[in-house]
């Protein structure tokens, strides 16, 4: 009891506080706040991971009833990533909003909107009630809108902000469907009772419901094609923002989706091959659109989309892995997807606060124009380099071992996989190596144009480094990944408790990831060590080698050509050209071209937009349709006093009969039925 | 480790016997055998040149690049000895260790900002992509038809006993050649001689290596087709004692060096255009494979 109080009190405190203080006393706040519920709340987690549950039961009110709130070990890991992420980016936050000194009330909105944010997201991982998990949820997609405006002078921020918080709305109309329907039904808003009735009815209405909330945490989560708002509002948003909503706020939505899954017992199989078919199509859709980007922090969120996709995989296969009774692969399913939710987290969100570096050091983040950026800036682009190696799955770092974990999954259940099942591990397969390769081709091309080569853009400020503040929670972050990829047993040993929640619904034996499971892990790191301790000795050797020869340094070899300049090194449109000509028919490309003309060379000019065809068709074109079917009407909106008034008149008279005339249309209908 | 010793073995001659092949059909008499080994010997006593524009990134990236070779052929088993890094699904960990490799060679590349340079290194982002799926379906036939998924336990248990197991045999094979080709940018799909800088893939991408980098990446190279090598051996001999395999595996190798010469001799390089649907054609020969291996095992109804 004591701890739900400081936990509402210590946030609201600190709100209180913020207006007043000066700019060093409000960083001091926010962090500090920020830190105390994270330790408060890890507290509990590992706690929970560890085996003791937390609950506690508020006597709520005379609408919601008693309020429980559980702390179980799906909710604690989901927790620690949370803390972690906050930490972190707070941190980085605090040192990033320094350029923006001179507006002390955006400040101050901002400072209490992180709180919040941050104390709503781990509420909803407490919270067994539906109506306080709607005001939280509600509150957390609120901060988070509100959070993404910062720069609200420029109006492309306020249309992505909007855009989301309409398409945020829009889920949570799914999930109060959900919600109303089992609260009807049951008279309990408790999540037990969500449990119980889908326990009593089974067959398609507990499908039916489970599809509502899907649905509302998918459009959460980002999958395709519920994933229009995520490559507005991500570029939108300050880095440490973008670092957060990518590394932990679409996560929300996963941990709903697994919530909903251990309430609802479903068809496993059925919805198991839902999910994957959704993810798979994601991931690709998503990776295949990263690549045409030409805004960084946009091809990162449409990165995200994609790890969605492949956490979205691992769950589908523990959903399967349930449905046929298989416990290695619905634990390994599982596993990797709440590994892969961690890694992404951590990745994710250092790849968006070095992309806010890069922004902060040359104001743009358009990658045609950077370039070179190696020399000015070399920690960013060493930290950029380890996430970017991260999220393409390669050893050693994390990524490769929850793909790892997916993959080792897929070639269990052909052991004793059927025909159909077959077929399908075949497309996962071959749809996992694809994004892989994918991936990698983003990445060379993201890594490659922005930090290395030569500037392809001359700024008229200094580009330089970032702080060391500034960089030391991204070195915390890049440390992290490093271990979870060279030791990933550990991580695996906090995942039991959370992996048995889903093996136990259908009381499949779970033996902690032995036999045909992880115990390869250790091998797994000792290869990477292998890998790892060769690099350095070749490094030495190389390094002793050259100590006493010529070193010269020259300019680039250009075959003899007199005149390079930096425009003739390859741009990230010319370096994915090949593939975005082979893939047209997914994409929309807008081109604006001015050929030359005559005889000699006057300028000419060439722009290209990538643009999703997704939101073409699922929302560009029905919003403009319905925009004119509405628009019909409008002539009841003709700015005239007189009408507005009618209109009142014609609504009181409609209320106060209709009532009062019921009864007479009633019975005035039975007597015309016994004509 | 006796896998380890033979394929530096066979590493040592491999691309001589290419050479060589295509001296011979074009009527010249060609290098020696040893002659590559003493190109990389002679760069490793050599010094270096580095570009002005370049940075740390293209000074560690061949090691990089070596190294990742160099794990990925510690994973590969010979016969029934097993590789120094065995585990199950460690055919994974050796697809994703190469991508390490090329990540780092492609970012090596665009570290000169040459433009030739930024050519080699999307082409090989693009072929890399296509690539590996079709070695992932291929391993996950390979785990169908034998029940395993470690390399070591799926070519030990491999029998060819059946005309269709020796098909999928003969078209894994193919495809893992295809592979190596694919891996190590040789006919048809990049020109090793070319040096028309916009026809290259892999070359282009080290112009700008030199000295002991460069000696690297060539020793890389060596080991790559020696590494596909004995995996194609592998599909062949799980079962063969050592007396009757080790001779067999030299011999092996030697002809595919010997093979992939002649098609480089014979063959010209495909228009660039279509080099993305030749390794797309992997994929589905792999796909092939997997239903062919569906119906060996019986579940193909």
């Amino acid at each position: 009891m004591n701890l739900v109080w400081s936990f509402i009190l210590i946030p609201f405190i600190a709100i209180c506080l913020i207006p007043f203080l000066q700019l060093k006393g409000k960083a001091i706040a926010v962090y500090g706040t920020v830190s105390m519920i994270a330790i408060l709340t890890s507290y509990l987690a590992i706690q929970a991971l560890t085996g003791q549950n937390f609950n506690l039961t508020l006597p709520g009110s005379l609408i919601s009833g008693p309020i429980n709130l559980q702390i179980d070990a799906l909710s604690a890991w989901f927790i620690l990533i949370i803390n972690f992420g906050f930490i972190t980016g707070g941190f980085y936050g605090l040192f990033y909003m320094k350029t923006y000194a001179d507006q002390p009330k955006n400040l101050n909105l901002h400072g209490i909107l992180f709180v919040l944010l941050q104390a709503s997201l781990l509420s909803l991982c407490a919270i067994q009630n539906s109506i306080v998990f709607l005001i939280a949820w509600e509150i957390m997609a609120l901060s988070a809108f509100l959070s993404i405006i910062f720069e609200h002078e420029k109006i492309a921020t306020i249309k992505a902000g909007i855009n989301y918080l309409i398409q945020s709305h829009i889920s949570i109309l799914f999930l109060m469907i959900g919600f109303i329907w089992v609260a009807g039904k049951t008279g309990s808003y408790d999540f037990s009772a969500i449990h119980s009735y889908s326990l009593t009815h089974p067959g398609p209405l507990s499908l039916l419901l489970f599809l509502f909330f899907f649905i509302g945490f998918a459009i959460k989560a980002g999958f395709v094609p519920f994933h229009t708002w995520l490559p507005y509002a991500h570029p939108a948003a300050p880095a440490h923002i973008s670092g957060i909503m990518s590394g932990i706020l679409i996560k929300i939505g996963i941990f709903g989706i697994l919530r909903m899954l251990l309430l609802i017992p479903v068809n496993y199989t059925a919805i198991g091959s839902f999910i994957l078919i959704i993810s798979l199509i994601s991931g690709i859709y998503g990776v295949m659109l990263a690549i045409l980007q030409h805004n960084l922090k946009k091809l990162l969120a449409y990165h995200s989309i994609e790890n969605i996709g492949i956490i979205g995989i691992g769950i589908g296969l523990g959903c399967i892995g349930l449905g046929i009774n298989n416990p290695v692969l619905s634990s390994l399913g599982f596993a990797g997807a709440l590994l892969h939710t961690l890694n992404h987290s951590l990745f994710k969100s250092l790849l968006f606060f070095t992309a806010g570096n890069v922004y902060q050091a040359t104001h743009t983040l358009d990658i045609e124009k950077l370039g070179g950026l190696v020399k000015k800036m070399p920690q960013t682009s060493i930290l950029f380099l380890i996430a970017a190696l991260a999220i393409c799955g390669l050893p050693p770092f994390n990524g490769f071992i929850s793909e790892f974990i997916l993959y080792t999954g897929l070639y269990n259940w052909i052991q004793n996989a059927q025909m159909i099942s077959l077929i399908s591990i075949v497309f996962i397969v071959m749809g996992l190596a694809f994004i892989g390769g994918l991936a990698l081709m983003c990445f060379t091309k993201a890594f490659g144009v922005v930090f290395l080569g030569n500037p392809r853009h001359t700024f008229h400020h200094e580009v330089k480094e970032v702080s060391g503040f500034q960089l030391a929670p991204l070195y915390a972050i890049a440390a992290l990944i490093i271990i979870i990829g060279l030791f990933p047993k550990l991580f695996l040993d906090l995942l039991i408790k959370p992996v048995q929640l889903f093996t136990g619904l259908q009381q499949l034996p779970f033996v902690a990831f032995q036999g045909n499971g992880l115990e390869v892990l250790v091998s797994v790191s000792h290869a990477s060590w292998y890998l790892i301790g060769l690099v350095l000795i070749l490094l030495g050797l190389r390094k002793w080698l050259l100590r006493n020869r010529t070193i010269t340094v020259m300019p680039t070899w250009g075959c003899g050509y007199t005149a390079p300049t930096a425009k003739i090194q390859y741009t990230a449109s010319s370096f994915v050209k090949t593939y975005s000509k082979l893939f047209g028919m997914f994409f929309l490309i807008f081109k604006k071209e001015k050929e030359v003309q005559g005889i000699f060379p006057t300028d000419a000019h060439l722009e290209t937009r990538p643009y999703d065809k997704i939101e073409k068709w699922l929302i560009d074109y029905p919003t403009v349709n319905f925009k004119l079917f509405l628009d019909r009407f409008r002539f009841f909106q003709n700015g005239k006093l007189q009408f507005y008034i009618l209109y009142g008149i014609i609504f009181i008279i409609l209320i106060i009969s209709i009532p009062l005339l019921y009864d007479k249309v009633i019975q005035f209908i039975e007597f015309l039925k016994q004509l | 480790m006796l896998s380890f010793l033979l394929i530096i073995l066979a590493a040592a001659f491999f691309t001589g016997i290419i050479i060589r092949t295509k001296s011979i059909a074009s009527g010249r008499k060609g290098p020696g055998l040893f002659q590559p080994i003493k190109d990389v010997v002679r760069l490793f006593k050599k010094g270096a040149v580095y570009s002005e524009t370049s940075s740390f990134v293209f000074r560690i990236a061949p090691t990089i690049y070596f190294s990742s070779v160099f794990v990925a052929m510690l994973v590969v088993p010979f016969g029934q000895s097993k590789g120094l890094i065995s585990f199950n699904g460690d055919f994974i960990f050796f697809a994703y260790v190469l991508g390490l490799g090329k990540f780092f060679s492609i970012i090596g590349a665009m570290d000169t900002g040459s433009s030739f340079e930024g050519m080699g290194a999307s082409r090989e982002a693009l072929y890399s992509m296509f690539a590996e799926p079709a070695f992932f379906i291929l391993m996950g036939s390979l785990a169908l038809l034998t029940g395993h998924t470690s390399f070591q336990d799926i070519f030990a248990t491999l029998h060819l006993g059946s005309s269709i197991t020796y098909a999928l045999g003969g078209l894994a094979a193919l495809v893992f050649l295809m592979i190596a080709m694919i891996e190590n940018s040789r006919m048809p799909l990049d020109d090793p001689k070319t040096h028309l800088e916009l026809t290259m893939v892999h070359e282009v991408m080290i112009l700008d290596n030199s000295g002991f980098d460069l000696g690297l990446i060539l020793t890389a190279g060596y080991l790559k087709f020696a590494i596909y090598g004995a995996i194609i051996f592998n599909l062949f001999s799980g079962t063969i004692s050592y007396e009757y395999a080790i001779p067999m595996f030299f011999v092996m190798q030697a002809f595919l060096a010997f093979v992939v010469g002649m098609i480089e001799s014979f063959m010209a390089r495909f228009r660039m255009n279509h080099n993305a649907q030749f390794i797309v054609v992997l994929s589905s020969v792999s796909l092939l494979i997997f239903f062919g291996a569906l119906l060996v095992s019986g579940k193909f109804i």
